[in-house]
């Protein structure tokens, strides 16, 4: 069992946000008030991460994913592999269904009342969305961190890290864990002497990082990241995305931001999401400078709306 | 459909502002090819000097698109077509500006030939002159309308000049050996002739950044990179 990251969701999931996250009713399924209407996927180029990297079985394959939020359709026919040990970035701006998306990668979407998710969505090629399938093992193997820093208060921390050991039930000491996770989340060396101190006595940066501890604690494959850095300061941020860099090397992460940069920084592959269309995926360099489809030039030039 | 506009309108105004300034350099270096060319066939030396004069102008606005763009990168951060336009604005500056010097050579050459007596006129010299001139107006069209066809026509068009300016040299070279006491004006219209040659591979350049602006696609140097066919 883990009900901390679960608890996490609810407390991540306070109306405002959740609304936020809830695109308006769609005038129309294919055409936007804002930009004319375009085939929803750009094919993918020959060597882009999407078309599968040869001799490696991706980590996640999405295929046709489709969610709703009781009657608002709110994301469309997704289809996305995501490589092994690398960072994928979805961008788009709010409303545009990569929070619903991140959040379908590990059942997340069906606690929201009136989530619903359809399509097949594949971790090492088994399905994920199948009624076997226990999400709370499911999110043991995919981890997620949040916006807003949420370590337990109540605890230390050390109690925060080993949060998610104790709740599977593992017993004693988890000193040796505690310190590497930490030092993992580049944490170790300001917290080492403090480690019965209260979570909240540390700054946000340091929260957010022990969140990451926290999640990695119980050792995931995959690391959802829903806006890791938008709270923190931008060394507190150049911090998380260094971090990022270490971790592609044991783990696959899917971040999803609001700031450009950061998904060009940290990313190998970006997606921009629009209304609930998955509009292009493909190598984040190349969406940066010479993307395939209009709206994705439009978004990341600045010229929405 | 006109182009969309960026969000941050003031972000807009910078890439007009900076547009502009590429084309006004631009068109300065134009006019300091026709005059350096003028001078040298009309044999007026005030006209020269005017053109050396000119030249610290195009210096002048050298510096200040380089100062413009690198004030984009670090407060834009441009992105897709944005970022192409100025890493484009960046390296075709550098070309005009030595365009620019091309042209002032020439106007030194004109300078020291109208202290000779004049020599028989070189018709090709004067049509060499005005492919350059078509060859960078082009050139400056297809940056302006984001055209690459008319980019690949100046990219095209380098074949005609370089075999003019062959035709040329060798013509001078006979004209030497016929009358050595003209060698040393032949040199110097040979001189400027070679700027000229130098002048049209500058607007290639060019015509290659334009395409990479508008398509993305880098079409320098297939040979070293491997390519068989010209853009």
């Amino acid at each position: 069992m883990t009900p901390a990251p679960e608890s996490a969701v609810r407390d991540n999931l306070e109306p405002a946000e959740a609304k936020v996250e809830r695109p308006a009713a769609r005038s129309s399924a294919s055409s936007s008030p804002v930009l004319p209407a375009r085939p929803a996927v750009a094919p993918p180029r020959p060597g882009t991460p999407s078309s599968t990297v040869a001799g490696e079985q991706p980590k996640l394959t999405i295929e046709h994913l489709n969610a709703w939020y009781g009657s608002n359709h709110a994301l469309h026919d997704v289809s996305l592999v995501v490589p092994p040990r690398s960072v994928t970035a979805a961008i788009g701006p709010s409303g545009c269904g990569k929070s619903t998306f991140l959040r379908c990668l590990n059942r997340m979407h069906e606690l929201v009342p009136g989530g619903r998710a359809e399509g097949k969505l594949l971790l090492d090629g088994k399905d994920l969305l199948g009624r076997e399938v226990d999400p709370v093992v499911l999110r043991r193997r995919v981890g997620m961190v949040f916006q807003r820093p949420n370590p337990f208060p109540t605890m230390s921390v050390r109690d925060n890290v080993a949060a998610g050991l104790k709740l599977n039930g593992a017993k004693g000491s988890h000193d040796e864990i505690v310190e590497r996770t930490l030092r993992q989340a580049a944490l170790w060396d300001e917290v080492k002497d403090r480690l019965d101190a209260s979570a909240l006595s540390l700054s946000g940066g340091q929260q957010q990082r022990l969140c990451i501890a926290r999640a990695l604690a119980v050792e995931p494959e995959v690391l959802l990241m829903d806006e890791p850095a938008s709270a923190l300061d931008p060394i507190a941020t150049a911090k998380i995305e260094d971090l990022i860099h270490e971790l592609k090397a044991k783990y696959t992460i899917v971040i999803v931001t609001h700031n450009m940069q950061q998904a060009a920084r940290v990313s190998d592959q970006t997606a921009f999401f629009y209304m609930g269309d998955l509009v292009e995926v493909g190598p984040t360099e190349r969406i940066f400078t010479n993307p395939d489809q209009q709206r994705t030039e439009d978004y990341v030039t600045g010229k929405f709306g | 459909m006109a182009p969309q506009m960026h969000t941050d309108k003031v972000f807009d105004a910078e890439l007009a502002q900076l547009r502009d300034r590429l084309l006004e350099m631009g068109g300065k270096v134009e006019a300091a090819l026709a005059g350096s060319v003028r001078a040298l066939i009309e044999r007026d030396s005030a006209l020269a000097e005017r053109v050396q004069h000119q030249d610290r102008d195009i210096n002048r606005i050298e510096v200040e698109i380089d100062e413009m763009c690198a004030r984009i990168l670090a407060l834009r951060q441009p992105a897709a077509s944005d970022l192409r336009f100025i890493t484009t604005a960046l390296k075709i500056v550098t070309d005009l500006e030595r365009m620019g010097d091309l042209a002032v050579n020439i106007a030194e050459r004109a300078t020291e030939l109208n202290q000779a007596p004049p020599v028989r006129p070189f018709h090709d010299l004067v049509t060499l002159a005005d492919l350059c001139e078509a060859q960078l107006k082009k050139a400056l069209d297809a940056f302006v309308d984001r055209d690459v066809a008319r980019a690949r026509d100046v990219i095209q068009g380098d074949d005609l000049l370089d075999a003019l300016y062959t035709k040329l040299f060798n013509e001078l070279l006979t004209y030497m050996m016929e009358d050595s006491r003209v060698i040393r004006r032949a040199t110097n219209l040979m001189f400027a002739a070679k700027q000229l040659e130098r002048f049209g591979d500058h607007a290639i350049n060019l015509a290659e950044m334009v395409i990479y602006m508008v398509r993305g696609t880098d079409v320098r140097h297939p040979q070293s990179r491997g390519f068989a066919a010209k853009p």
